[in-house]
């Protein structure tokens, strides 16, 4: 049986470490409602964007002078997969799940004699598919630095996505990211952006037929790449809301299990006093006793 | 007033207008137009340059870049990829603009396709045109 400076040590270290965990979830609490504002104030432009882009891709999509990025190269040999985390843990199996979704792809892929790279966006990530893929890597992003995400972080990921496939090293891309639904549920999701695919949305407006300035065609290709960042942008912010939501509720449990514990310590704490107690007692009874 | 329309101008990050507006003028990559109501649905992209909007209640001038602009029967959305109210653009902003150009410039020079260097040079003169309108 432990002694009861250790219990008290004990105990008290559990305190601080719940201080810490309530604090922690304090803090992503507040930056959870910064986190979804953004996603929200973001939402309006990528749902126009992928209307306007539906409606071009299906009338132009089926020609032969469709551009790469939509109508892919032909081949779908080399997968590229950009594997979106986040910079910290402690936020439960939010880091986990997105890499398990993307071990899981890339497995099928490989099954399928694919070959697979991988570009890693934030350091969790990395580091969880380090020892399985770590001779695929072809890059990493490193967002630690950033202290809000904005379009030009999303336009950066794009371009270096971009170059790569203008410079023919890869044939199809798809993004991994945590989708946000609430701050229990966050859904790992993987999505393909290069060829890109738009959702059909249906009644489009007036389905008014538009006359096109410069040509569809020049509408497409320059708009296409402003697509591959709008959705790694959206995917971002998705992203952050969920890491906050996951860290928020993975700390919640852990302060609350801080908590048990420290109850259950205390009772431990309590009974082995009293047994010190009455054996001092018996001690001091049974010596007046032999008196 | 029944001659207006439903106006929005939004960015990735924000949404920073919706109104009612009599007249926008856009600046279209192949020159500047101006849509009013009832204008026939047009997708046009954009080049830098500056967003005029009237409505009723005043006009206001933003500084947008990238991106395109969608008319249909009942309104205009213009979706870019930068907008800035004309009020707020300092000159670091435009620093900011034309170092982009000249460094997109620069890439394209060094590439053999003539028209993307041609593109390159004409955005570089846009913004650097810009600064002096604004007389920043």
């Amino acid at each position: 049986m432990p002694n009861l400076k250790d219990l008290k040590n004990r105990i008290e270290s559990v305190k601080s470490t719940r201080k810490i965990t309530k604090a922690m979830q304090m803090v992503a609490a507040a930056k959870l409602r910064r986190a979804q504002e953004s996603a929200e104030a973001s939402r309006p432009y990528a749902e126009r964007f992928n209307a306007v882009m539906a409606g071009l891709a299906a009338s132009v999509g089926g020609s032969d002078s469709a551009p790469k990025l939509l109508r892919g190269t032909g081949s779908d040999d080399v997968h590229l997969l950009v594997v979106m985390t986040a910079e910290r843990g402690l936020c439960g199996g939010f880091n986990s799940n997105i890499a398990k979704l993307a071990r899981q792809k890339a497995d099928e892929l490989r099954a399928k004699g694919k070959t697979i790279k991988v570009l890693t966006v934030g350091k969790k990530g990395r580091d969880a598919l380090k020892r399985d893929f770590g001779d695929l890597f072809v890059g990493h992003i490193d967002l630690s630095e950033v202290k809000r995400l904005g379009y030009t972080n999303a336009q950066d990921i794009a371009k270096d996505v971009l170059s790569r496939f203008d410079g023919g090293e890869f044939d199809v891309a798809t993004i991994f990211y945590s989708k946000f639904v609430n701050v229990v549920t966050q859904i790992p999701t993987a999505q393909q952006v290069i060829p890109a695919s738009f959702e059909e949305t249906e009644g489009d407006d007036s389905g008014a037929v538009f006359d096109y300035e410069p040509s569809e065609e020049a509408i497409l290709a320059d708009l296409l790449p402003k697509g591959v960042a709008t959705a790694i942008f959206s995917a971002l912010l998705e992203n952050g809301a969920s890491e906050q939501g996951a860290r928020m509720s993975a700390m919640d449990n852990a302060t609350r299990n801080a908590g048990e514990m420290i109850d259950k310590l205390t009772i431990q704490f309590n009974r082995s006093r009293q047994a010190v107690i009455t054996n001092e007692l018996i001690e001091i009874i049974s010596g007046a006793e032999a008196l | 007033m029944a001659n207006t329309m439903q106006f929005d101008l939004v960015s990735p990050e924000r949404s920073l207008a919706s109104l009612s507006a009599t007249a926008v003028q856009i600046p279209g990559a192949d020159g500047d137009m101006t849509a009013m109501p009832d204008h026939a649905p047009t997708i046009t992209t954009l080049r830098p340059g500056i967003l005029k909007v009237e409505a009723p209640e005043g006009s206001s001038e933003y500084l947008v870049t990238g991106g395109f602009a969608q008319i249909n029967g009942d309104g205009l959305s213009v979706l870019a990829e930068k907008a800035i109210p004309v009020a707020e653009v300092t000159r670091s902003h435009l620093d900011d603009l034309i170092a982009e150009a000249r460094a997109s410039h620069e890439a394209a020079k060094e590439g053999d396709d003539q028209s993307i260097v041609d593109d390159a040079a004409k955005l570089l003169a846009d913004m650097e045109a810009l600064g002096t309108h604004m007389s920043l």
